[in-house]
């Protein structure tokens, strides 16, 4: 199963929604795609994206600030930031299962 | 402003100059022009002259209800409810009420759903829990044109005693008034009168005081003197507007369903806000990989102005609290607010023109952007 990985943070609207559908368009039907955003319009054009586009969006966390932390997430020391994890197009392949780990701006067959 | 209202205005300027509470002739004049404004506002809204109250400006009206049932109601309790669509005159001062007493249930916000619809359930179960002095639904949200059904809100809000609030800041003169409510705002804007002047009603039946000292201006309601000028004015605006209202209506109507269907053939486009029972002169639509301020930007350059609830085109790079209750998408957002036709005759071809060239300005914005194969 393919994972991407699209670190949108510190880009401001549209630029992560941008950057996601850039991600998607390239990527076969039900590939996870995490996407990382700090921009407040995330939270909300993401979902509406997903909606739009028929994508699937699987999950939405919020991970705190770890800026100033010793121990940095697998997705480095950052402000606090929102992360998603979408599947595309997942009518033709549902994904299933956990990825495990993923690589920074970088794709991971 | 209507242009006969910029003329009473201007007239009333020279005639009603003088301190209302004063007892010489000009006084005395001013005193019943302020009166004369008042019935007919009063007789507009379907209530008694000494239920309105004049205040500086609609959200300056809507908050003063919300402080005098809170008041009235202090007693019973502390707890408001508010759709989460309503004007930030409400939202915000209802966050502070609960900040402040470090009680978060003190403000209940009720979700909308797609459309921007209060959700009725949500709103009972907000209304039923003990302590609730008043809830406050918007006639007509005037960002995305969605109206609220009133008559069940407060049919609901009767069954569990709880005064219903109503902000008829963007329906008024558009629609007709509204009849279900325990309190409600307005502003002489949305009827095509000056800016400076809230309306509030507070019927009889209604409990309702004003926290702080007791005042004698504007049935006690304020403690803000009125702009007698200001008042006559938007009187003077009120029959002109609701004498054409049905047809002005008829006329923002087709031209919001023209613009809606031109709209909806762009690429990649939300149209918000329900389809027909709505305001007629709104619209708003959010465009997928466009930023809102650009567009904007890109839109004023051809000699449009219009209004946009995206995050980039505000001080606080949050986006608009409505397109973010009904979950939308908040980025690359554009709204229409239509000015009255008889204060905009050349309207039709202007909507003409920007139909023939909103498809070329978002295209600009999306090639900008790098985003026209996505």
């Amino acid at each position: 199963m393919k994972q991407i990985q699209v670190d949108a943070r510190g880009l401001h609207c549209p630029m992560p929604v941008i950057r996601l559908a850039a991600a998607a368009r390239d990527a076969p039907a039900g590939t996870r795609i995490i996407v990382l955003a700090t921009d407040p319009a995330a939270r909300y054009d993401v979902p509406a994206w997903c909606r739009m586009r028929d994508h699937e969006l699987r999950e939405m966390t919020e991970v705190p600030d770890s800026s100033g932390t010793a121990t940095a997430t697998a997705e480095g020391a950052h402000p606090a930031y929102l992360r998603f994890v979408v599947v595309v197009r997942p009518q033709r392949s549902k994904a299933a299962g956990a990825g495990s780990g993923s690589a920074r701006s970088s794709r991971a067959t | 402003m209507l242009p006969a209202a910029r003329a009473t205005l201007m007239a009333a300027m020279d005639a009603g100059w003088a301190d209302p509470r004063r007892l010489y002739a000009e006084g005395r004049q001013a005193r019943a022009l302020l009166d004369q404004a008042r019935e007919v506002l009063a007789g507009g809204l379907g209530v008694r002259p000494a239920e309105v109250s004049f205040l500086p400006g609609g959200p300056a009206a809507l908050r003063a209800g919300l402080e005098g049932l809170q008041y009235a109601g202090r007693r019973r309790g502390a707890r408001m409810v508010a759709t989460a669509v309503e004007h930030s005159a409400i939202l915000t001062t209802g966050r502070y009420h609960a900040a402040q007493a470090e009680e978060p249930s003190l403000f209940a916000e009720v979700s909308v759903d797609r459309l921007g619809r209060v959700d009725l359930s949500a709103l009972e179960q907000a209304i039923a829990v003990p302590g609730t002095v008043m809830a406050a639904v918007q006639s007509a949200n005037g960002e995305i044109g969605t109206r609220q059904p009133l008559e069940q809100a407060h049919a609901l809000c009767r069954t569990y005693g709880v005064p219903l609030l109503v902000d008829a800041m963007s329906s008024l003169g558009h629609d007709a008034a509204p009849t279900h409510f325990d309190v409600l705002a307005g502003d002489a804007r949305s009827w095509g009168g000056p800016a400076g002047l809230g309306v509030l009603v507070v019927p009889e039946r209604t409990r309702w005081r004003r926290p702080g000292p007791v005042s004698e201006i504007e049935h006690g309601r304020t403690d803000v003197e009125p702009v007698v000028a200001i008042a006559l004015a938007a009187a003077e605006a009120w029959p002109q507007t609701q004498s054409t209202r049905v047809d002005q209506a008829a006329r923002s109507s087709a031209i919001v369903r023209r613009l809606r269907t031109a709209v909806g053939d762009l690429r990649d486009v939300d149209v918000v806000g329900d389809a027909h029972d709505r305001l007629p002169h709104v619209l708003t639509f959010s465009l997928l990989y466009v930023d809102g301020e650009a567009l904007l930007t890109e839109l004023d350059r051809r000699g449009f102005a219009v209004g946009s609830g995206s995050a980039c085109t505000s001080s606080t790079l949050e986006p608009s609290h409505v397109l973010a209750a009904m979950g939308v998408l908040t980025h690359g957002n554009i709204r229409i607010t239509l000015p009255l036709p008889m204060i905009a005759p050349n309207l039709d071809e202007d909507i003409d023109r920007f139909i023939a060239e909103l498809p070329a300005a978002v295209a600009a914005v999306r090639a900008h952007l790098g985003a026209t194969d996505l």
